[in-house]
């Protein structure tokens, strides 16, 4: 148990600064970021209390606001798919979720694919559109939300892929 | 009673969430609007700490470029010092209202539709708000927010900012403003139709505000159209800095900023 509660300690303080040192400066083709952060999100037990898992995504969110002085964009994003995630591990994983034994190492390649692009999809959205704040640029918002996700979820999949002896 | 404690015990998830929720979105809000995020920015001590502590290892990957940038400036101003006439101009004994500060800058963001950058110098270099930041090429920015040892600058690569700059050869003057799109193009708005003005003209600051000494370079007329209403141009500037590539800035004081300001006051 202490095990798992040290790793998820590590796993954020780790991908936090990843993300602001490393993956906010590399402005692939201009604009292209990856948002690494989310693996923390993404991959945090889901045999847990659901108040420490929201709060927790917002405090990653939050900090990593406050270096990149983005105002509550990445922490109000972040938040609501920590609240929304039930509702993917269930459409994702159908049964194994109800008897909540998911380890993500052990998941199936294609399930785990469609549980990562729809989080990273939607985060990116409500992100990019709580970064442009004008709904008249919503092409513009589609165009980032797509391209940045793609790379994150190339990040996110390499990474859990490079890691994944080790048991979550 | 009972039964409304229920029903927050039962939903506590969704309220939770909620109130987070919200707090980020009245942050975001914030954000967007002028001078408001009050103490959590990259200026703070902690945060501004981690980022110098990772430009001490980066900055060494911008040694040779800087280096050509310091010699191209100490060339320029070694020709202006052999070209200069002999006389102690009116223009020379007024330029010394101004004092440089140099800092280096540690975070730097031009992604964003709100950019600010992270500079070494603060309050103990009497380095204070509504101070302009420059390099050696041309504009970069205003302080915005001050701590004891750093200072965040808000870029002209931002959606709030608004610099007071005018054409060099028609001596018209507009607002410089940013529309997000283009990290080497800003956008200069308030001229005038009836201005005539080519691709290539150069824009300089106007030294209206006490912000700003006159005469700093901004860019080059890249292209122009007319506004909405078909009285104002919309001149796409292209800068002359490259905002994606700051090492060290110059960070302008004016001495007489307190004298400028209490004048203005009288004025209101």
């Amino acid at each position: 148990m202490n095990n798992i509660i040290f790793l998820n300690i590590m796993r954020f303080l780790g991908l936090l600064f990843l993300q602001v040192l490393i993956c906010s400066n590399i402005n692939f083709m201009g604009y292209i970021n990856p948002h690494i952060y989310l693996l923390f999100i993404l991959l945090y037990p889901t045999s847990n209390n659901r108040l420490t898992f929201i709060f927790c995504s917002f405090l990653i969110g939050f900090i990593i606001d406050v270096f990149l002085d983005s105002g509550g964009t990445h922490a109000a994003a972040s938040v609501l798919i920590a609240y929304l995630r039930p509702l993917f591990l269930k459409f994702s994983f159908g049964a194994a979720y109800d008897y909540q034994v998911i380890k993500f190492s052990n998941t199936d390649f294609t399930q785990r694919l469609i549980y990562f692009s729809s989080m990273i999809a939607i985060h990116h959205f409500v992100l990019f559109f709580l970064v442009v704040f004008n709904q008249n640029q919503i092409l513009l918002i589609i165009k980032y939300a797509l391209y940045s996700s793609a790379f994150t979820l190339l990040l996110c999949l390499l990474f859990t892929s490079l890691f994944s002896n080790k048991r979550v | 009673m009972q039964q409304l404690f229920n029903f927050f015990i039962k939903n506590k998830t969704f309220f939770l969430f909620l109130m987070l929720f919200s707090i980020a979105i009245s942050l975001t809000v914030q954000s967007h609007q002028f001078h408001r995020s009050k103490l959590l920015n990259s200026s703070n001590h902690i945060i501004a700490g981690i980022y110098a502590a990772s430009n001490s290892v980066s900055q060494y990957f911008h040694l040779v470029k800087e280096n050509q940038l310091l010699l191209e400036e100490n060339s320029r101003l070694k020709s202006e010092q052999f070209n200069r006439k002999r006389d102690l101009s009116f223009d020379s004994i007024m330029e010394k209202t101004y004092r440089l500060i140099t800092g280096v800058v540690y975070k730097n963001s031009y992604t964003q539709a709100t950019n600010y950058l992270t500079l070494n110098k603060g309050l103990r270099d009497s380095v204070k708000e509504d101070y302009g930041v420059i390099t050696s090429k041309g504009i970069v920015g205003v302080i915005d927010k001050t701590s004891t040892k750093y200072s965040r600058v808000l870029s002209i690569l931002n959606t709030n900012s608004r610099i007071n700059v005018k054409l060099k050869k028609t001596k018209h003057f507009g607002t410089l403003t940013w529309d997000t799109k283009s990290a080497d193009i800003v956008q200069l708005k308030d001229i005038q139709e009836l201005v005539k003005i080519a691709v290539g003209d150069s824009v300089i600051t106007s030294g209206f505000s006490s912000i700003f000494p006159a005469n700093v370079p901004v860019g080059t007329i890249n292209s122009f159209r007319l506004n909405d209403t078909k009285d104002l141009y919309v001149i796409d500037v292209k800068l002359f800095n490259d905002m994606t590539n700051l090492e060290h800035v110059y960070i302008i004081k004016n001495t007489d900023i307190n004298e400028l300001e209490n004048l203005n006051e009288f004025d209101e």
